[in-house]
């Protein structure tokens, strides 16, 4: 397509539509977004001319100049807060969390606030923002750049959290959560970033919250999303050989989760196991289990098993490989069910 | 729209007039006034070279914080009494918050906390409204935009951030918008205040913040939260001025505050004001000050009551006359009234409205809950039918 060819002035290097990034593709929402729509600002730590420390903002500084996208002081509560007070304004803004564990220092404006305006407001005030957070490990982060809060977000009333798990979703699931009223947590998981896929934008995949089945089978359901969608459809290839047929569903959004496509597809299989790499224990995955749990129980023929990351800190990157869920484990755990 | 090429930057490290750049003034030592509490004008050094507002101002001012102090015995009364969940009482404050109100156009924005209802009733929000929140029907009873009054903030300087936030959005449409937000002195303590003046300096962000230092947060008294010489001192390192103020002054808390607003409506960035006042009454009808403070210090501030020295100076130059404080005192109990009846109302809430607002997008998950109630609400109905 043509979008991005005509902005013949910028120095953004998406690749040619036959190879996108999915950084390339961020960044291609973010460019599209503010050009359709003058209210969109985006701010946060190096976003400027350096394009972000993942260069997703790459070139959009040059492009928009210092009204549309600036370099904020470095505080991630003064980000999120200055950020709800623009949106009572009119503006939508994106901001960025520049990894994960650092966007906990905005906890409070994000749980209290930014989830809770709409609903205090009685719907009268709505703050249309996007925090965009790079998550999760797998690219060798010493502490503190690999951690996967997930379930901090969703486990919030208020807030939409959607995380991609390949280019054309990252460019479309991002389009989408700016032009959402609610405010939503961007996900984007780290491991992904230099991910590629021959894909022509701007592209529509399905709306951001519906899950999606990326392979149909017949005897397992695996539920997976971000990064470890990757690591979902590796498992299924490697059933495949054993003679077992897994359906993989990219679940793209965690809240809200997406009942229908995820109950259709057990109702086939009877079996279910999600994978995700943030710790066990009151994680995401533990919703899920209940909940399809609660909704499928007759149709299931056996627990819902997790595939996740142990309950410890995320490990140094030495250490990150015994931790994060592999296609080998998640066989593994499927090996534990009486078939 | 943006203004276009507008710079949000005041780059003064980089740019070529850096040393032109005035200093910021630093704060007096001793507070502003303007006028004094026998209610005699203030001359000299005192008024740090601001004028007293005019009569009609501080005749304004006078009647509006009668008004308010009337409300807020009210409302304390009637949450003695019941009617309603909690009441952070203003009183003795009235200075610091009418002023402040009195101060805006109607274009600015406040972003007010628990303490600073009677702020929000100043700026026009009826009782049933502006009491919504401590009665419990909601988190919330007026319309933010109609106002131009963020809700009132519970957790501690968050709403200052959301205050530069939204100056800044005005700066960048190129509209003539200021926000001022409320703090307590406790409430400087919080990471989110320093952020607040910082991200507010940086982008010189039309807002001023007002620290109402009452000298306590809940129990705890100014020295446990600072070491600075005022809270005003601290404007100084984020590169703006503070004026620290006599706050049961309301002449001189309008003077400086009113200054501070239109400077930041030219483009002046930034201003923090500290006024020194007190907190007359508990911290909420649940507290017990007889636990942390003495009755002696109780006395002394009351004998500094901002209304009285107003009135005594009012009254002294003949401009409240015996007709006008007459007027003003019907209509403080008209307003009483108003209250007392507003508040023994039933509150019309609907517990299906729980579910309505939590998400602009509607949400299965949310639907199927609210069915659940609903059908939970109709068996108990039935049920006491029967
Ligand atoms: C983040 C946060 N921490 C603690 C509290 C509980 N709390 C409510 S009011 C208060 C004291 C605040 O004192 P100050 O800022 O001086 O304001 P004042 O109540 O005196 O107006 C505290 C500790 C809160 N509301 N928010
Ligand atoms: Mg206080």
């Amino acid at each position: 397509m043509t979008i991005l060819e005509n902005r013949a002035t910028t120095k953004v290097v998406v690749p040619a539509p036959a190879q996108v990034t999915m950084a390339g593709a961020l960044t291609a929402a973010l460019r599209d977004s503010m050009a359709d729509d003058p209210r969109v600002v985006v701010f946060g730590e190096d976003v400027g001319p350096l394009g972000g420390v993942f260069r997703v903002t790459d070139g959009l500084s040059k492009e928009f100049g210092e009204s549309r996208i600036w370099d904020s002081p470095l505080a991630e509560s003064g980000i999120v807060g200055t950020a709800i007070g623009m949106a009572m304004y009119g503006l939508r803004p994106v901001v960025e969390m520049q990894f994960d564990a650092f966007s906990y220092p905005a906890f409070e404006q994000i749980t209290s606030h930014l989830a809770k305006m709409h609903n205090r407001s009685r719907g009268l005030v709505t703050l249309p923002i996007v925090i965009r957070i790079p998550y999760a490990g797998g690219i060798g982060g010493v502490e503190h750049h690999s951690d996967s809060s997930e379930a901090y977000w969703t486990h919030t009333p208020g807030l939409t959290v959607v995380t991609p798990s390949n280019p054309a979703d990252a460019y479309s699931m991002l389009r989408e959560a700016i032009a959402s009223d609610d405010p939503v947590i961007f996900l984007e998981p780290k491991s992904r970033y230099w991910s590629k896929d021959a894909i022509e934008l701007p592209v529509t995949t399905p709306p951001m919250t519906k899950g999606l089945v990326l392979r149909e089978g017949t005897d397992v359901t695996l539920l997976a999303y971000g990064p470890t969608v990757k690591t979902a459809l590796q498992a299924a290839d490697l059933a495949t050989a054993e003679g077992l047929s897994i359906e993989v569903i990219d679940l793209r959004s965690l809240s809200p989760f997406d009942d229908e496509t995820v109950g259709e597809s057990v109702r086939k299989t009877s079996r279910a196991a999600i994978i995700h790499e943030a710790s066990q224990f009151g994680g995401y995955g533990a919703e899920v289990a209940a909940r399809v749990t609660e909704r499928q129980f007759f149709h299931l023929a056996a627990p819902i098993l997790r595939i996740t990351g142990f309950d410890i800190p995320f490990p140094s990157p030495k250490l990150e490989e015994y931790h994060l869920p592999t296609a080998e484990r998640v066989l593994a755990a499927l090996d534990t069910w009486e078939w | 729209m943006l203004a276009s090429g507008f710079p949000l930057l005041h780059d003064y490290r980089m740019s070529a007039s850096a040393a032109a750049r005035e200093e910021p003034v630093r704060p007096t030592a001793l507070p502003i006034s303007l006028i004094d509490s026998k209610g005699t004008a203030v001359t000299g050094k005192r008024n740090a070279g601001f004028a007293r507002p005019s009569d009609d101002v501080l005749l304004d001012l006078y009647r509006r914080m009668v008004v308010a102090r009337r409300f807020d015995v009210q409302v304390s009364a009637l949450t003695r009494q019941g009617r309603l969940a909690t009441y952070p009482s203003a009183l003795g404050q009235e200075a610091c918050e009418i002023s402040a109100v009195a101060s805006l156009q109607v274009q600015d924005w406040i972003f007010p906390t628990y303490r600073d209802t009677i702020a929000v009733l100043s700026r026009g929000v009826s009782p049933a409204e502006t009491l919504a929140l401590f009665r419990g029907d909601w988190h919330l009873g007026f319309d933010p935009g109609r106002y131009r009054i963020a809700p009132q903030a519970t957790p501690l300087a968050t709403q200052a951030l959301h205050a530069v936030g939204l100056a800044t959005a005005a700066k960048l449409k190129g509209d003539d918008t200021v926000a001022l937000t409320f703090l307590g002195d406790g409430s400087t303590s919080e990471g989110d205040a320093h952020e607040a003046f910082n991200f507010a300096a940086v982008w010189q962000a039309p807002v001023v913040f007002l620290v109402q230092n009452n000298q306590y947060a809940i129990s705890v008294p100014v020295a446990k939260q600072t070491h600075a010489r005022t809270f005003a001192d601290k404007a100084i390192g984020y590169g703006m001025p503070g004026y620290f103020v006599d706050g049961n002054d309301a002449a001189a808390m309008f003077a400086v505050i009113s200054s501070s607003v239109e400077r930041a409506r030219a483009g002046g960035g930034p201003t923090l004001i500290e006024g020194l006042t007190y907190r007359v009454e508990a911290h909420t009808n649940s507290d017990d000050p007889t636990r942390y403070r003495n009755k002696s210090e109780e006395a002394k501030w009351r004998a500094l009551d901002p209304l009285l020295r107003l009135e005594k100076y009012l009254t002294a130059a003949g401009i409240l006359t015996p007709a006008i404080a007459s007027d003003i005192s019907d209509e403080a109990e008209a307003l009483a009234t108003a209250t007392r009846e507003a508040m023994s109302e039933t509150p019309a809430v609907d517990p299906l409205e729980l579910f309505d607002h939590v998400y602009v997008n509607e949400r299965p998950a949310l639907l199927e809950q609210r069915a659940f109630l609903e059908r939970e609400l109709a068996a108990t109905e039935a049920g006491s039918r029967s």
